[in-house]
């Protein structure tokens, strides 16, 4: 896993992805901070963690689309799959180092809760937990697009797949409600990802969302590894 | 130690492998012979791990490759069809990162130093692979598959994109590294497999059509007795001389070559050498053998030689090479 990690961190940066993820996710939480905030006079960034969602709907796609896809369009999955790791091994491999360049993203938030105090004292336990569920709706987001990256060779169908998984899972309670079944429409109201994430936003820090990201990444990460499982038997 | 008992697999209704079975001892370079299509990658897919067996068992060292694959594949160097290098990586990067996710335990440094010199890569170490050549690549796949000094090495067609001094030097050191380990090697070039390889398996639709230690495959395959000649003489004279050695049992007048000289397919019971004889009479009527030699087999007279017992000669020495 850790030879995985490694090669993989390694690569965002030798291609341009890397550079491209960081650069367009500090350039829109810029934006957003700038607008929201900064403009306002307001310490309070919680409406600049609101809006990052769409942000991680954009650009996540981008950091993942290859991670799996380009194994198998390049054979180099053969190098993988014949050595003696584990196709979890593989698979957390790749999670990780994805989650590390999000982290290095996410990171830009925490310089402009440090500009907010410049100028009146924040809110810092706040921030924190509203860092704290960027990552963790990261990590859920990141193993969603892993999955979606398994289930092709091309990069650009991984991009366009996972983008429209995720602004599923954004709308989720949305789509809940044009059901006119009461029940389904409360358990989608339940797995939307922005209604679990909204709660971090507004401060609350509740352990039940929590382990929703977290068991939502694990989920489809154990997809991801039926879905090369698979692939062996087909 | 590799073993493999009744192993199939399908892919819908195709039968790409279809309950075959070899096996290959310690020290022992068995090479594996069809043309595309025939299963060679397919099974050497399923002794790896990569792809799994609808059904049978693949052995190595008397590991179940599907039972304890991590296990199995610690023991195992592979070099598939397609080289797996990442193009982005430089050689030294690459096979630093094989190194790791092998888990290696040998001394790194000296170690890769080794690797490479074996497959003559040093002076490429710390270049792009993306901008290596063909030949150059296939090296760095095989110096891959040799990390952690594998005890099981097995190879999808080694040789292919290699230029002829290359393809002589790594068959040298495949057949060196045979000497302590098992090596199996995929071909459709029957040469290749007769100049490396100890054992030979052949391999048609799926199904093994001759393994060598049940049929002393390589003796059979030779044929003194289908001959390809050259002979500088007018073609009716020389096929009169010809037809006269006892012995002979069909000849064939090919092209007219060069001038005055034609060629010629002679076909002699099996088991007799007429070639001293055909010197003899036509060195009494002055026309000399410019060129004489046996004909060597096409992998489809292999093929026809060895499910009908019968080679079909090819018509020109051309066409048979494969």
């Amino acid at each position: 896993m850790g030879a995985i990690f490694r090669r993989e961190v390694s690569s965002y940066f030798i291609s341009p992805i890397g550079y491209i993820f960081l650069a367009g996710f500090y350039c829109c939480t810029g934006v957003i901070f700038s607008q929201n905030s900064l403009q306002y006079g307001s310490t309070k960034l919680d409406r600049v963690f609101a809006d990052l969602i769409l942000v991680l709907i954009v650009l996540i796609p981008i950091l993942t689309m290859k991670t799996i896809s380009e194994e198998k369009k390049q054979k180099t999955d053969q190098c993988l799959l014949t050595s003696p790791v584990s196709l979890g091994g593989i698979v957390a491999g790749k999670f990780f180092a994805s989650f590390l360049i999000y982290t290095l993203g996410v990171a830009i938030t925490f310089v402009y809760a440090v500009v907010v105090s410049a100028y009146a004292k924040p809110d810092w336990n706040v921030i924190v937990g509203n860092i704290a569920g960027l990552l963790l709706l990261g990590a859920a987001y990141i193993a969603v697009g892993i999955f979606c990256s398994s289930l092709t060779e091309n990069q650009i169908v991984a991009a366009v797949i996972s983008f429209f998984a995720m602004v599923l899972l954004y709308l989720l309670s949305t789509v809940g409600n044009l059901i006119p079944i009461d029940a389904v429409g409360k358990v989608l109201d339940k797995l939307c990802f922005w209604n679990r994430y909204y709660d971090f936003t507004l401060g609350l820090f509740d352990m039940s969302n929590v382990l929703f990201f977290v068991s939502a990444a694990v989920a489809f990460l154990f997809l991801t590894v039926r879905v090369l499982e698979k692939r062996r038997w087909s | 130690m590799i073993e493999v008992k009744n192993l199939s697999k399908h892919y819908g209704d195709k039968k790409a492998v279809d309950n075959i079975s070899f096996k290959a001892d310690d020290g022992e370079i068995l090479g594996f012979l069809g043309p595309n299509g025939a299963g060679k990658s397919t099974t050497m897919n399923i002794l790896t791990g990569y792809i799994s067996a609808t059904s049978g068992k693949a052995l190595i060292n008397g590991i179940d490759i599907l039972e304890n694959p991590i296990k199995a594949k610690r023991e195992l160097g592979y070099l598939p069809e397609l080289p797996p290098l990442y193009m982005d990586m430089t050689v030294k990067e690459y096979l630093n990162f094989v190194y790791d996710l092998k888990k290696c335990k040998l001394p790194r440094n000296s170690h890769l130093k080794d690797i490479c010199g074996l497959v003559k890569i040093d002076h490429v170490y710390k270049r792009v692979i993306k901008n290596l050549s063909k030949g150059y690549k296939q090296r760095v796949g095989l110096a891959q598959a040799l990390i952690g000094n594998p005890k099981v090495l097995i190879l999808d067609e080694p040789t292919v994109g290699l230029d002829p001094k290359q393809i002589i030097e790594i068959r040298t050191l495949i057949k060196k590294l045979g000497k302590n380990r098992t090596v199996i090697l995929s071909s459709h070039i029957l040469s290749e497999v007769q100049a490396v390889c100890d054992k030979i398996v052949v391999i048609n639709e799926g199904k093994v059509v001759a393994d060598d230690t049940e049929d002393n495959l390589s003796r059979r395959l030779v044929n003194e007795h289908l001959l390809t000649a050259r002979i500088d003489g007018p073609s009716d004279t020389v096929e009169g001389i010809i037809k006269g050695i006892k012995g002979v049992v069909k000849v064939e007048v090919g092209n007219e070559r060069e001038k005055g000289v034609y060629e010629y397919r002679i076909e002699a019971k099996e088991g007799t050498d007429i070639r001293r004889e055909l010197f003899n009479r036509l060195a009494q009527r002055n026309m000399p053998i410019l060129d004489l030699r046996t004909s060597e087999l096409s992998l489809e007279d292999i093929f026809l030689k060895l499910t009908m017992g019968e080679a079909i000669p090819a018509l020109t020495a051309d066409a048979s090479d494969s």
